[in-house]
């Protein structure tokens, strides 16, 4: 029986990561309403809070005064991806300790295969969630232009791949899900807020010009923003250069680590 | 390497920092036979399965799986690999069918060309009537047996099990033990870790290991000579 990969295995086996972690999402309907309802909560409530205290200037890809909720819409949709990517993280540690990553890593499949297989499964589930978020958005009086709904697609699928590179990355630095809270303080809370998601750089640069650099460095404020722009049918070339650049250097970054003969984690007893 | 090896581990040592887990092991496991990886906990058997399985790199020796070296052709390795871990490896979650699937597709088996292939393991196990029960309803037995019939799917050539009837009741260990001597009889090779002597026959091949070296590697029978608790205790150095 000849054991060649061939081309059509190549795609089984990336259809069936991707069923499975669909089946997965399907399982946990509580894992899809947190997703929706955490954006949401900041949309109707935190938004409409703040819609009187925080003024907003026109600034691209808006071309007139927009409310907050509007200014606030693509840096939730990045907040879903920002989870959504941290949720496979933790679903990698949990397969880790629960032994069902040994299922995946003995595959013959190349590892980074395996790896980027898994990841573009989490950002089609991302965006799953995203286009549902921005339908209740839409609802709500949220609205974007028309095509705006179709060319942030490639941009959600970027930013997504970006986000969840990040949370593979750190799966791999992650030994037990007891640590994971640490995770969520140190890493997704500073990325956040740390953005233009909920202010804009100007904001920002009124109230402190270092917390503005450290916003303007942010992957996840270029990925905001690559979302935003595209949202509105305009590309931000930065932003898209940044985000290709994080991705590149995140996934590369979670493939070394996972690698048997080069990451630090596979050298430890007990890794897989 | 002689063509009929399943398996065949030449000079092999691991470390984890300072402490070298095994020491320039090797040994054979011919085709089609069952040996038995006798040893003590933490003797190394686990970190030679992480080897063979390529959890771990090997950076010193050679391992070849049906004659395919696992370092230049990983692939085509793995491909001939059925591994049961110590652990559970299905997802609780899913239906034992689901995961049948999804271990069909991780190499490259479609889930029509995977279907009549579950329903012809499962059968082998016992299991056909659990097709579409959740893993976490099955019971130990049942369970270590889905394990089994999942490594089995892609019609491996070597079986690897690390401790498969460790934590269950004396009839399910039986039960596993019977399984994968049926299997070997139908022509796959098996590589059983085992710390039990109950669990090995003098027809098998046997190999102990113990703090990471090769005592003994032969005929189960020929290193017992009639009693093969003394002989391993003599050899290791461990007490009752």
């Amino acid at each position: 029986m000849s054991r060649r990969l061939t081309p059509r295995m190549w795609l089984i086996a990336f259809l069936g990561i991707a069923r499975r972690e669909t089946l997965r999402f399907i399982n946990q309907r509580g894992r899809f309403l947190a997703a929706l309802v955490r954006p949401l909560v900041w949309l109707f409530i935190f938004a409409a809070g703040f819609r009187a205290v925080l003024g907003l200037s026109i600034t691209p890809p808006y071309q007139t005064y927009v409310l907050y909720e509007v200014y606030v819409t693509p840096g939730l949709c990045a907040m879903i991806q920002l989870f959504n990517g941290m949720q496979s993280s933790l679903s990698m540690v949990h397969d880790r300790e629960t032994g069902a990553m040994r299922t995946l890593l003995v595959s013959p499949f190349p590892r980074w295969f395996l790896l980027a297989s898994k990841l573009v499964a989490g950002v089609i589930v991302s965006i799953i969630q995203v286009y549902t978020f921005l339908g209740i958005a839409w609802l709500w009086g949220i609205e974007a232009p028309p095509v705006g709904y179709l060319t942030v697609l490639p941009a959600l699928f970027l930013s997504g791949l970006m986000l969840g590179a990040m949370g593979l990355f750190l799966s791999s630095t992650i030994r037990q899900l007891e640590n994971f809270a640490g995770v969520m303080n140190f890493v997704i809370f500073p990325i956040f807020f740390a953005s233009s998601a909920l202010y804009p750089l100007w904001r920002m640069n009124e109230s402190s010009p270092l917390l503005h650099d450290i916003c303007a460095v942010n992957p996840f404020t270029h990925a905001v923003e690559l979302i935003r722009f595209a949202l509105y049918a305009r590309l931000d070339l930065l932003s898209l250069l940044v985000v290709s650049g994080c991705l590149v250097l995140f996934f590369a970054g979670a493939v070394i680590m996972y690698d048997p003969g080069k990451g630090l984690w596979a050298r430890r007893k007990g890794g897989a | 390497m002689q063509q009929q090896d399943a398996l065949s581990i030449q000079n092999v040592s691991h470390s984890f920092g300072s402490f070298q887990a095994l020491k320039d092991v090797s040994l054979t496991v011919p085709r089609g036979g069952f040996t038995a990886l006798l040893g003590v906990n933490g003797a190394g058997k686990t970190t030679l399965f992480s080897l063979i399985t390529r959890l771990y790199d090997n950076r010193s020796g050679r391992i070849e799986v049906a004659g395919h070296d696992l370092r230049r052709q990983s692939g085509a390795a793995l491909a001939r690999l059925g591994v049961v871990f110590q652990s559970r490896a299905l997802d609780p979650d899913l239906t034992v069918a689901q995961n049948m699937e999804y271990h069909a597709a991780l190499h490259g088996i479609s889930r029509r060309e995977a279907r009549p292939r579950i329903a012809e393991v499962l059968a082998q196990v016992d299991l056909a009537d659990r097709l579409n029960a959740r893993v976490s309803s099955l019971s130990g037995g049942q369970s270590r047996r889905a394990e089994i019939a999942r490594a089995l799917i892609h019609r491996p050539e070597l079986l690897l099990l690390d401790e498969p009837t460790v934590g269950l009741d004396v009839r399910s260990r039986a039960e596993v033990v019977a399984l994968t001597r049926a299997l070997v009889q139908g022509g796959v090779s098996a590589l059983w870790a085992t710390h039990i002597l109950d669990e090995i026959r003098p027809g098998d091949g046997l190999i102990i290991l113990h703090k990471g070296e090769v005592l003994a590697h032969g005929n189960a029978g020929e290193i017992g000579d009639g009693d093969l608790t003394r002989t391993f205790l003599r050899l290791t150095g461990e007490q009752v």
